[in-house]
């Protein structure tokens, strides 16, 4: 009995969890008469593919289709992921690898910046890149994701390069490699998982971003997905057929990348690092 | 440049170890250049320009690029947010709002964490990766699926409350036709489902997190508290609260910090920053600032006044972390 108690209430969690997800992608697959008949079919009775091909071909405002606004995230995501790793793992390395005198207040700092509410920081920002001549451009959403996606990029990797055993460093010295020689040989390849998982935190944060983008792009050529999807969709028009595909869309790779990094958080970092 | 300068050193470095650790080392520093740079000049500088922002009467871009002087007006942007009877409106909702979201998601993410740890293998496998998916959405994904479900002609609750016995509806909410109905016009009703959204979005990291604490605690003192007879309020309130503490200790403090600045799920569920009765202090200062006409000195002294807020709250958190993390 108090297992059938708990395993109902397991079911009910579950629907609640998951069923706004499910709903997405099933409204994104439904033809338009089903999505606005007056009774909703948990399940498409004809499902169809039509809002994908009308997303992917047709135009949002004349010139620009989806297709460009997801080149544009995707330039801005990509670019930030590799500025990110690259510079995070430099400094998680001297954090974990070094002692040198501020580096306790460095670290206190990563931890404290990452509790700056990022929405004050809107208007210093756009001051910034107006000044730098920047606003309009994906390259001032490229730095401002860069900074956003460090702190947290740095004191995660350093978990990571703490984690790698010191002998194997200490070992290839003394074979006579150099400090280049040890970290491209040595750390690198054995800190490499945890730069993936790190990069996914990167891709995740400067995919999603909204304000930012919002923000500092006026010319709608230029728009990041979130920004077109809010602009778009789900204003006063309800074509929630695209609107749901261009979500289902969007969302994928996060969900994909997400469940990457749990399971890499999860199992043994260490023993697999080491085997590798 | 700084690389070249230090490459003899470099090759010097090269000897053992011990040879090594002679003098100080600048290695470290270089390598934390470029971060620290980056999160120097894009973080804590604007940090700082935030609060000089916000002593200046800022009304126009051109003040901004430079072209234009700025008027220092010294506290009377805070002095006129201040005495605004608005002001008190957002942050009453602010706190109203974070507090409500704070408790629900941290009781609902406790009850399904002990969940989680109490059922089958199979079944917990289930509800974990739901739990996951609504975790990995992305908010401003989420929040528009959230916005189709409350429809108002074709949504899945206009549905349920359509489907409703005429005579029930029309005797409990007085009315029996809800096509048309709009959810998000009150603004009771518009917060109720905005907490609805953003607790399904923040409960599953406070349950996985509890999960894993549970784990961590030897199952024997369960064990041996329910052998002594000890209902299941007992045991949480004296076993398993007193073990978990610290965890929940963080989970409040993060969760704290996050209901406070919600935005982009508010932005998207009232379609922009014109929906003024349900403003919360990040989308207040928001809209001072870029909705014309722009006020930017007004909205740096919201963004300082909620940052002060945070601030007090990070500071407990910092302290949580420090005092767990002992090689810091």
């Amino acid at each position: 009995m108090k297992r059938l108690v708990r395993n109902g209430a397991a079911l009910l969690v579950a629907l609640f969890a998951a069923f706004p997800v499910y709903w997405m992608v099933v409204t994104s697959l439904k033809p338009s008469s089903e999505i606005f008949a007056s009774t909703p079919r948990p399940v498409p009775a004809e499902p169809t593919l039509e809002h994908y091909r009308e997303l992917l071909t047709g135009n949002l405002i004349p010139g620009v289709s989806f297709a460009d606004f997801l080149l544009n995230s995707l330039l801005v995501t990509g670019v930030t992921v590799v500025l990110s790793g690259l510079v995070a793992l430099l400094a998680a390395t001297a954090v974990a690898r070094f002692h040198f005198t501020l580096r306790t207040s460095f670290l206190i700092m990563l931890l404290v910046v990452q509790m700056v509410p990022l929405e004050a920081l809107v208007i210093p920002l756009f001051l910034m890149i107006q000044r730098l001549g920047l606003y309009n451009t994906l390259p001032s959403l490229i730095l401002t994701y860069l900074a956003f996606s460090l702190p947290f990029a740095i004191w995660m990797l350093r978990g990571f390069v703490a984690a790698v055993p010191k002998e194997l460093e200490e070992a290839a010295a003394l074979d006579g490699a150099s400090r280049a020689q040890t970290f491209r040989r040595i750390l690198f390849p054995l800190v490499a998982p945890g730069l993936v998982a790190t990069s996914i935190f990167s891709f995740i944060t400067a995919w999603n971003e909204l304000i930012f983008a919002l923000t500092f792009i006026n010319d709608q050529s230029r728009y990041t997905l979130p920004v077109a999807m809010t602009f778009f969709f789900g204003r006063d028009d309800t074509a929630w057929g695209s609107v749901m595909a261009a979500s289902t869309l969007f969302t994928l790779p996060v969900l994909l990348f997400f469940l990457l990094v749990q399971r890499r958080m999860v199992t043994g970092l260490v023993a697999g690092a080491v085997k590798g | 440049m700084t690389e070249l300068t230090e490459a003899p050193e470099a090759t010097a470095a090269r000897g053992t170890p011990a040879q090594r650790r002679r003098r100080p080392d600048r290695l470290p520093y270089l390598l934390l250049l470029p971060g620290l740079t980056i999160i120097g000049v894009l973080l804590l500088w604007p940090l700082g320009q935030v609060v000089a922002m916000s002593f200046f009467r800022l009304d126009n871009v051109r003040q901004l690029r430079g072209d234009r002087e700025w008027p220092w007006v010294g506290l009377d942007n805070y002095a006129q947010v201040l005495a605004d009877p608005f002001f008190r409106t957002v942050l009453r909702n602010t706190v109203l709002f974070a507090t409500a979201n704070v408790v629900l998601t941290m009781i609902l993410g406790t009850l399904v964490g002990l969940l989680l740890n109490r059922l089958g293998k199979r079944m917990a496998a289930v509800v974990a990766s739901c739990v996951l998916l609504a975790w990995a959405t992305p908010t401003l994904t989420g929040t528009i699926v959230w916005k189709w479900i409350f429809d108002d002609t074709s949504g899945l609750v206009t549905w349920l409350f359509n489907v409703l016995p005429d005579g029930l509806s029309q005797a409990i909410f007085g009315r029996s036709d809800w096509t048309g109905y709009g959810w998000f016009n009150s603004p009771l009703l518009f917060f109720a489902i905005l907490t609805l959204v953003v607790v399904w979005q923040s409960f599953p990291f406070v349950a996985v997190c509890v999960l894993a604490g549970l784990k961590s605690v030897p199952s024997e003192l369960h064990d041996a508290a329910r052998v002594d007879g000890a209902g299941p309020w007992k045991v949480f309130w004296k076993i398993t609260f007193p073990l978990l503490r610290p965890v929940f200790g963080i989970l409040v403090v993060l969760s704290t910090i996050w209901d406070f600045k919600v935005f982009t799920q508010q932005f998207v569920l009232a379609g922009g920053t014109q929906d003024r009765p349900t403003f919360m202090l990040a989308i207040y200062s928001y809209a001072e600032a870029f909705s014309p006409p722009p006020k930017y000195g007004i909205g740096a002294a919201i963004a300082v006044t909620l940052t002060l807020i945070l601030l007090l709250v990070t500071g407990l958190y910092v302290r949580m972390v420090l005092n767990q993390e002992e090689y810091v």
